[in-house]
């Protein structure tokens, strides 16, 4: 089935079978290998994307040709050039990562998370990114992370109006 | 971990989805969600050689109440729930604790209650928070669109009263009153687990305090989500009070007919079943300010 996505600004029109699965159509036929799949089995949240600019989704529980006509981002789509994305920025300076494997999917879930609610709670935050699994730091610094990428992205909408 | 092969048909009208499922009948699933449906396609535990997409149509995305009753649409994701401007009203709260905790923020981004209802698995929330709530399901088949209520729609595990090539539309929940509260306790070993046990309760009260109508139902407690019938008619016309609660979760304890798993033995699954009772008809009254 021919499906025309649009990730990260550019459309990509490819010839599916209605059964791939929209991570392994990021990874497989756009080259987008940011987008992890973790535990293949909608657990783990490694694979999260942002589907029409708000809404997070786990990648690999969802069909390529579900996203026919829609937006997705992924973590190759949130820096601006060579500037990150103050979420990126906020896991760099509050070391919100060791191998970084969660890391896309924590970003994304995240991002879309801000998009609802500009200034969390740490335990909105805990909450909200409470199906992203991180088997390596604890959690303690992807929060601190969030936290920072929060206030910023605050700092900047205020500067903007 | 990849499904088998389906033929896939996106719908662009309800009566559209309704002809494709009449044509290909017990071969085609609707997809809504997904959050169900694709992980047992791809672990082969359902194997439909046709998926009829109901994803396009906005008709049924709607969360809104009217005529005294709030309507879900068959793709109203669980998120659009919790963010409903409402929500919040305390007659809500069953609904509202429900919308918060199905599996994990991100499946709720999808995941749909209508989907959860037509799913019907026994550890699934929505099915024992519609017991509780009175629900009732619109569903669309051959001789037109039924309402059916929700005692009746939920039959047995992974079976509802939706037959081959008929669909559900939405789900229909009656508007509590203003001196309504509930509530929605489980027990999971990590969030988006399936439920250890969970019990869904709401109470509404007379003007003089008794309790007009109550509404009890278990979660991972037998074939479906239960009604603890005996513990509702024990509710009803009596004032709040610690005895009533134990007894109620007495009932419930007795009610549950769980299986022993990995979560549990079948005596630890029923004493929570009555714990988790006694904790949300606790929380119920507290949230109508009534101490007991």
């Amino acid at each position: 089935m021919k499906v025309s996505v649009t990730v990260n600004g550019t459309t990509f029109e490819r010839d599916v079978q209605p059964r791939k699965l929209l991570a392994y159509f990021l990874r497989d036929d756009c080259g987008l290998t940011g987008t992890h799949v973790g535990c293949d089995t909608s657990n783990c949240g490694c694979c999260v994307v942002v589907m029409d600019g708000d809404r997070a989704v786990k990648s690999c529980t969802m069909f390529a040709v579900q996203a026919d006509g829609h937006q997705i981002l992924t973590v190759e789509g949130l820096a601006d050039g060579a500037t990150l994305h103050p979420l990126q920025q906020g896991f760099w300076d509050q070391h919100g990562l060791q191998c970084g494997y969660c890391t896309p999917g924590m970003l994304l879930t995240a991002y879309a998370l801000l998009k609802h609610n500009p200034n969390p709670s740490e335990a909105m935050i805990r909450e909200g990114l409470s199906g992203n699994l991180c088997r390596c730091t604890g959690y303690q610094n992807i929060v601190k992370a969030v936290q920072q990428a929060a206030e910023k992205l605050r700092e900047a909408a205020a500067v903007a109006s | 971990m990849i499904p088998a092969a389906f033929d896939y048909v996106r719908s662009h009208s309800a009566d559209e989805a309704f002809a494709e499922l009449q044509k290909y009948g017990a071969d085609a699933r609707v997809l809504a969600g997904g959050q169900s449906l694709i992980p047992a396609m791809r672990f082969r535990l359902a194997r439909p050689s046709v998926l009829v997409d109901i994803n396009n149509l906005r008709d049924l995305s709607a969360v809104r109440v009217n005529d005294g009753t709030l309507h879900v649409g068959a793709i109203t994701r669980d998120s659009d729930i919790e963010r409903a401007s409402w929500i919040n009203e305390r007659r809500w709260t069953l609904i509202h604790d429900v919308s918060c905790v199905v599996a994990d923020p991100v499946v709720r981004q999808m995941g749909t209650l209508v989907g959860s209802l037509c799913h019907n698995d026994p550890a699934g929330d929505w099915p024992a928070a519609a017991l509780a709530a009175r629900a009732e399901v619109v569903v669309r088949g051959t001789s037109g669109t039924r309402k059916v209520p929700i005692d009746a729609f939920l039959v047995d595990s992974f079976s509802t009263a939706v037959a081959e090539g008929e669909m559900a539309l939405e789900a229909r929940f009656p508007v509590p009153d203003e001196r309504t509260a509930g509530s929605y306790r489980k027990i999971e070993r990590k969030v988006g687990d399936f439920a250890t046990a969970g019990a869904a309760v709401q109470i509404s009260l007379n003007a003089d305090g008794t309790i007009r109508t109550a509404g009890i139902a278990l979660t991972a407690a037998g074939p479906c989500a239960v009604r603890v019938d005996e513990a509702e008619r024990a509710l009803v016309g009596q004032k709040p009070g610690a005895d009533l609660i134990r007894a109620a979760a007495d009932a419930a304890s007795k009610k549950s007919a769980p299986q022993a798993d990995l979560r549990g033995s079948i005596p630890y699954k029923k004493s929570l079943a009555g714990v988790l009772v006694a904790r949300g008809l606790r929380q119920a009254f507290e949230r109508l300010g009534v101490n007991v």
